[in-house]
């Protein structure tokens, strides 16, 4: 049982990281990752880029709290949260959620809630650069909505 | 002393990172915010809003959470990350 955990400026391979979670891992049969990345188009505005804000003492607290009541809930092996933070452009990865388990259903539930309470109670706010200036983007009470289901 | 710390689009509102205000003891966080808008009255209508969210030395809390001196709480809008 592994968990990583980065925030960071850096970018990140997908392919590389779900090597990683497969790597001397013969006990999982299910492997389910996430990319989020940088759309052109926000509510049917065109978007050029966006900043990510962070609380850095807070964050891979939060996120390893997140992390923690999926273990408590699911029977998962290896988990990687990286999330990106600072200037991105169009189609730039902006974060990755990866879950190994013995069988699919866990992986998958898991990689879900993991993005579902990152998205409420993560402390990053995304700030979209748009052909007609910046906007900070408001929560979506979807999410709220969807978050609470687990 | 309290540390408050503000992110994201509060702390553009304000126009400052952070404060470092004294407190009594039992101060909740609400009484924390009804604080510091009478001590920067600019600040009444940012920190009004409904929608702002407290963390207390890093973790979420309510409203009436009490906070003590040597404490960071963090206001700031609903995250948006993902």
């Amino acid at each position: 049982m592994s968990t990583k955990v980065r925030v960071s400026e850096a970018d990140f391979n997908a392919g590389d990281e779900i090597a990683l979670l497969q790597a001397n891992n013969q006990a999982d049969g299910a492997v389910v990752t996430f990319t989020g990345r940088v759309r052109k188009q926000n509510e049917g505005q065109q978007v050029t880029g966006l900043f990510l804000e962070h609380y850095p003492a807070m964050t891979a607290l939060s996120l390893n709290r997140i992390i923690d009541s999926a273990r408590a809930k699911w029977q998962i092996n290896k988990v990687t949260v990286i999330h990106r933070v600072g200037q991105l452009n169009l189609g730039d990865n902006i974060v990755f959620v990866g879950v190994t388990s013995a069988h699919r259903g866990d992986a998958f539930a898991a990689a879900e809630f993991i993005m579902d309470y990152l998205k409420i109670e993560a402390p990053f706010w995304k700030k979209e650069t748009r052909t007609d200036g910046e906007v900070w983007i408001d929560a979506r009470q979807s999410d709220q909505d969807k978050a609470i289901t687990w | 002393m309290l540390t408050v710390l503000f992110f994201a689009r509060l702390r553009e509102q304000l126009g400052q990172a952070s404060v470092r205000i004294a407190v009594n003891e039992n101060t909740t966080v609400e009484q924390v915010l009804t604080q510091l808008k009478e001590e920067y009255p600019d600040w009444q209508s940012p920190l009004s809003s409904n929608n702002i969210l407290a963390a207390l030395n890093q973790q979420m809390v309510s409203k009436d959470t009490v906070v003590n001196a040597g404490d960071e709480l963090a206001f700031f809008p609903p995250v948006t990350g993902g």
